[in-house]
């Protein structure tokens, strides 16, 4: 164990003290590449790490959570990790005025990772903005195991696209849609992904995005009857397990809904287990949803 | 829980710290705990350090039915801060005797079971079930819920209302289990209702809980949690929580406290034991760090050796003495009387 490394008994996630090793920016992101010793060596596609914030004294008490984009678990700094960033708020800005030797406290690797086939099957790739992330990673796991890969990346315009350069490297096919149209076709991302699902015989599908893009990825694939893993983005207090802050209602194997922790339990979800209209909401007949009425 | 408290007397850094502390007939080998609802139940921080080493485990508050809790948003990060409306989401006492209690004991872990109901009916049920299975330290009663009879008013914010819970729990508890009441801040004289809890049987009181708050997301217009309100956490309620184990301690010299509201470091530890305090509960830091009690505990050791304590006993109400110690003596050695003391600044 690395010093100044905490390790998870079960879990495997620990926290670590890294270093910024390079801040680049492409497009409307900011790609973070960060020693993350012990953090590297146990990634796998689709988990996450959390990020301190404005050091020890900082205003900001809640740490960020990032999608894993890749790792290399070797190498002269002993282990470094990719991550992507949209500046949306202040945390992200912070990130993204860091530069090299500035010192990073992460924990990680977070959350469940994406179930990778056991056979070479084909698979289809869905990303929308920076939720392109953690497929680079994802994809490159499925081409090792046979699988052809078909990726489909969509933004509101060619700025926000994420991760095009990597995932054409990794991808059987990639295949470009912005609203807008200024690159690739015009349209969303699920325009592409129902072209490629009415067209091929696909055996799974894997997306990350805005929530409202899963919702119809997951929609589409449900009603073929194909198996699809969403990632999830719920605001998270702890990123850990044991605030109840990032719940949403799952209908679990017994069909009964419980308000499920994305960052445990998540943040991939099977798609036709997420109730995605429901999201924000408890709905009517989730498990210990009676005591709420009585409440306000 | 293989720890040495033997070691006494000027203590070197190497040698084991004294930092035992005891509430009511519980003694802890420390005095730092989690904070309910920031721990779960304890088994997710035992991935990133030893939850024996430190003093217990407060359990995330458990009603008698599963509950699904609020809505989502559930939290709105404030500034050096956050609001919370989780709901009390949990499985039910039932299932947590079984799995999250049945874990806690075969981990050797000292365990503080936090309990919460609508009704007192509810809460006098779930401490008959605690009573029957045991394998617990102590209870603390988190009367901060919505009465369910009277308008979601909380029961924490009258005097009477906080005694009738502490009453009934009392009443379906085993005699010798140590009672916690969790009081809440948003209260005009919490003096009064740490009194009452206290004459009610508590053994002690938790102090304090989140205040009231609310955020409103300046992008939808629109409140920014689905519960509108929500509890305010973190180190900008710590002087809130300092002031009110000062006043509790002030009016009630002997009733155990824990005191919790934003403790981030050992030395925010140490400032709520010179207040009174006699164990510290860690909550929304451990969101920032998984490792913040192990770290806050071994700090506050190091901040009592700074000071020259030679255990965390002695620390204990510290801030206070100049109140109720304050005997002012002359060269002869002999105390001045109250009203001597009124005219020291005129007299030669
Ligand atoms: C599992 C997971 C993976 C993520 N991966 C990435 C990624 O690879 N790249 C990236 O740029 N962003 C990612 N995000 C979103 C990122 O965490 C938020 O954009 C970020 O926390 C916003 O912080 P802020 O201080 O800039 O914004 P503020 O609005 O100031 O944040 C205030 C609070 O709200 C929370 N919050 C706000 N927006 C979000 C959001 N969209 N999701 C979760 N919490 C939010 C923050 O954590 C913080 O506690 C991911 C989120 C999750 C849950
Ligand atoms: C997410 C969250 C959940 C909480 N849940 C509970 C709870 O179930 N029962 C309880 O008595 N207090 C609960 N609290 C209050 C804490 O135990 C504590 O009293 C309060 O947060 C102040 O301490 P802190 O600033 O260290 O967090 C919760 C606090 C937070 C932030
Ligand atoms: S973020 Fe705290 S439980 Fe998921």
């Amino acid at each position: 164990m690395s010093v100044g490394a905490s390790e998870g008994a079960n879990s495997g996630a620990i926290q670590v003290n890294g270093e910024v090793l390079d801040v680049q920016r492409t497009g409307k992101y900011f790609l973070m590449s960060v020693t993350a010793p012990g953090i590297t060596e146990r990634a796998r596609p689709g988990q996450f790490v959390t990020i301190g914030i404005g050091g020890e004294e900082s205003s900001m008490v809640l740490r960020r959570s990032f999608a894993i984009q890749g790792v290399q678990a070797r190498g002269m700094y002993g282990g470094t990790l990719d991550f992507v960033v949209s500046p949306v708020g202040k945390g992200t800005q912070w990130l993204t005025k860091l530069r090299r030797h500035d010192p990073l406290n992460l924990v990680g690797p977070l959350g469940k990772p994406f179930t990778l086939p056991t056979k070479p099957v084909t698979c289809v790739l869905v990303g929308g903005g920076y939720g392109a992330a953690p497929l680079i990673m994802l994809a490159q796991a499925l081409r090792e195991r046979g699988c052809r890969v078909d990726t489909i990346i969509g933004a509101s315009t060619e700025e926000k696209l994420y991760g095009g350069l990597d995932l054409k490297r990794v991808s059987t096919s990639l295949t470009l849609a912005t609203e807008d149209g200024t690159a690739g076709i015009r349209g969303r991302v699920t325009d592409g992904l129902i072209d490629t699902l009415n067209s091929s015989k696909v055996d799974v599908v894997y997306a990350c995005g805005p929530m409202s893009m899963l919702a119809s990825v997951a929609e589409e694939c449900t009603t073929r009857k194909i198996f699809s893993q969403c990632s999830v983005e719920e605001s998270m207090a702890c990123g850990i397990g044991v605030c109840m802050t990032c719940v949403l209602p799952v209908i679990g194997e017994d069909g009964v809904t419980r308000m499920l922790r994305s960052c445990v339990e998540g943040p991939i979800f099977r798609g036709d287990r997420v109730r995605w209209a429901d999201i924000g909401t408890i709905p009517e007949g989730t498990w210990g949803g009676e005591g709420l009425r009585s409440w306000r | 829980m293989a720890l040495n408290l033997a070691s006494r007397g000027n203590a070197s850094p190497e040698s084991t710290f004294d930092l035992r502390t005891q509430l009511g007939s519980l003694e802890l080998q420390s005095p730092v705990l989690t904070a309910s609802g920031c721990a779960a139940a304890g088994r997710e921080l035992d991935n990133y350090f030893d939850i024996t080493a430190i003093g217990g485990i407060v359990t995330k508050s458990i009603m008698l039915a599963p509950r699904s809790g609020r809505a989502t948003p559930r939290m709105a990060e404030t500034p050096s801060g956050m609001l919370n409306s989780i709901g009390l989401q949990g499985p039910g006492v039932e299932s947590f005797l079984e799995t999250d209690l049945a874990w806690l004991q075969q981990r050797g872990a000292r365990t503080i079971v936090s309990i919460a109901g609508g009704t007192a009916d509810e809460f006098g049920k779930v401490a008959a079930k605690l009573r029957v299975a045991g394998g617990f330290d102590a209870i603390e009663v988190n009367i901060s819920c919505p009465n369910v009879e009277d308008r979601g008013q909380v029961f924490a914010c009258r005097a009477d209302t906080s005694a009738q819970i502490i009453q009934t729990v009392r009443r379906n508890s085993d005699n010798k289990i140590p009672i916690f009441a969790k009081l809440s801040p948003d209260v005009t004289d919490i003096v009064e209702i740490a009194t009452s809890v206290s004459q009610a049987g508590a053994t002690g009181v938790s102090v304090i809980n989140t205040l009231l708050g609310m955020v409103i997301d300046t992008q939808t217009m629109r409140p920014a949690l689905a519960g509108v309100t929500g509890g305010l956490s973190g180190p900008a309620i710590r002087p809130i929580a300092v002031r009110c184990i000062w006043q509790i301690r002030s009016a009630l010299p002997n009733l155990p406290i824990i005191g919790m509201g934003g403790v981030r470091t050992g030395h925010d530890a140490l400032e709520m034991v010179l207040a009174g305090a006699n164990a510290i509960s860690v909550g929304t830091s451990i969101f920032n760090d998984p490792m913040a009690p192990m770290r806050i505990q071994k700090e506050l050791e190091q901040e009592l050796r700074n000071r020259g304590f030679e255990s965390l006993t002695q620390a204990i109400s510290f801030a206070h003495r100049e109140v109720s110690e304050a005997v002012i003596e002359d060269e002869t050695g002999e105390s001045k009387d109250e009203s001597e003391r009124d005219w020291d600044f005129i007299s030669e």
